[in-house]
């Protein structure tokens, strides 16, 4: 759990069948149920961003000479794979690991 | 003082001082929306009005502002109930005691703007308390004993008080005025967000993701899912006693659930609800006089659906004839015979019922109408089967 600004609110002050309320913060990674994952061939990469500017889940990060993504982000959606005009980005089958 | 439905629920709005009024224009909903724009230029409700662009970000600007603590009102009808509905579906969840009027209109298509009860009684089983009037003063009573209803600590569910389009949104009628501190001093302290709020000092999530197929979502689903109902449950006994207490301090008596007229010795009745009922009280009396033992039911609570006192009601008679003023189309008949066949499931004995529609789409239910219904039903008494609705306005 994430440090959280203020003390969280006493859920016992309501009764527990009200209103679906969470006080705790729980991380849930949106790249926890990837099927595939996207592998940049840096040497085709030209660092011309257009992965950044398509991914909707904005998991795509600068590096020095390319771009990739954030694998705790990604969701596997291909969509960066799709447009990159230099073909540089493969989606990869996600093992069981 | 002398005015129409609608704008006896925009005094029944002012006196209860809400926080942050939305609304957008639907016939036959429209003059109710410019009385509450008035009400507020002239400084009578003195409230936030949101002028948004359409009945989704009506009730979506009500869902927050609730959860920032405000007392809140809408109203709506038709189509827009239908644009609506998204927000609508959450808001019992959710647990805000919105307060919502619906000026009852048939459903589209045929294209119509007309008064009906098909836009309510679709959305009946999502989770709001839902009440119909008789009269422009029910409207303006029931609107604030509806914030009484829904701030109810063992409830806080959004309610909607319904009136009949073009019945009782524009028809003139004599009606009180209550006086303002006595109706401050009935509603008392408002509190509308102890529970679930949009609160920097009480920092929290409201409706995270809650169910899937593993761990405790499921069954944190289904607590939340009992808690709705349970809290509909309570509202048969708040109901009640808000009604009580309305008669107490301003001396005007609404049945709250179910009214019984001249139901004493009548073998049969007619089953009404809304502003039908006043000439089926007519229809009813002119029987008596020929010696019909003829009763009338009229149901104000459709939501929660007043089972027990229902079966109370109908325990005293041999036959029934329900008055539908909306459709089941998978039914081939009236919602609440629908309903009613139901609750006379618990009935010892089998009776028979018979469903009547009419008063669609702007149509009038007269007595002769009703004249038809009671002689049907006396009929159906007497052992004559009908297996078809009987459809009140096909033929005028």
């Amino acid at each position: 759990m994430r440090r959280q600004a203020r003390e969280p609110f006493d859920e016992s002050t309501i009764p527990n069948d009200l209103c679906p309320i969470a006080t705790e913060r729980i991380d849930l990674k949106t790249g926890d149920w990837r099927a595939e994952r996207p592998v940049v061939d840096r040497d085709k990469c030209v660092k011309c961003a257009t992965c950044w500017l398509y991914c909707p889940t904005q998991c795509i990060q600068e590096k020095p000479t390319w771009f990739e993504a954030n694998l705790e982000i990604c969701k596997g959606c291909g969509i960066c794979a799709d447009e990159c005009p230099h073909h540089a980005i493969m989606m990869v089958e996600e093992t069981e690991e | 003082m002398v005015c129409d439905g609608n704008e006896a629920a925009a005094w029944g709005v002012a006196l209860s001082r809400p926080d942050v009024v939305a609304v957008y224009p639907i016939t036959p909903q429209s003059s109710l929306a410019e009385y509450i724009s008035q009400f507020v230029a002239d400084g009578i409700i003195q409230a936030d009005l949101m002028d948004v662009e359409g009945e989704h970000s009506v009730l979506s600007v009500l869902h927050g502002a609730c959860l920032a603590g405000a007392r809140t009102f809408t109203a709506t009808c038709g189509q827009g109930l239908a644009f609506m509905f998204e927000p609508y579906f959450r808001t019992p969840p959710l647990r805000l005691p919105i307060v919502m009027s619906i000026v009852t209109r048939d459903g589209i298509t045929p294209q119509c703007v007309w008064g009906g009860q098909q836009d309510a009684m679709t959305v009946r089983e999502v989770g709001w308390v839902h009440m119909y009037c008789e009269t422009a003063q029910e409207v303006l009573d029931t609107i604030v004993m509806a914030y009484k209803i829904a701030e109810h600590r063992d409830i806080m569910l959004p309610v909607n008080v319904n009136h009949d389009g073009n019945y009782l949104s524009y028809g003139v009628e004599k009606v009180v005025l209550p006086d303002q501190e006595e109706v401050d001093d009935f509603l008392g302290e408002k509190n509308i967000n102890w529970h679930v709020a949009l609160d920097p000092e009480r920092p929290m999530s409201v409706d995270p993701l809650t169910g899937g197929a593993e761990g405790s979502g499921p069954a944190l689903f289904v607590r939340y899912r009992k808690g709705s109902c349970k809290a509909m449950q309570n509202a048969l006994r708040v109901i009640q006693e808000v009604h009580e207490e309305w008669e107490k301090r301003f001396g005007r008596s609404y049945a709250p659930l179910v009214e019984e007229y001249r139901l004493e010795d009548a073998k049969y009745a007619i089953v009404t609800i809304g502003s039908m009922t006043g000439a089926g009280k007519d229809a009813v009396d002119l029987a008596r006089e020929s010696g019909e033992k003829v009763g009338l039911i009229k149901i104000k609570t459709v939501r929660p659906f007043p089972v027990q006192t229902l079966r109370q009601a109908l325990s005293k008679v041999k036959a029934i004839g329900v008055v539908d003023r909306s459709v089941s189309f998978g039914w081939n008949c009236g919602p609440m015979y629908q309903e009613l066949l139901s609750t006379l499931y618990l009935l010892d004995e089998r009776i028979p019922a018979i469903s009547f529609i009419g008063g669609l789409a702007g149509a009038d239910i007269r007595i002769e109408h009703f004249n038809r219904a009671i002689e049907t039903t006396a009929k159906a008494l007497r052992g004559e089967e009908f297996s078809e609705p009987i459809w009140l306005n096909e033929k005028d």
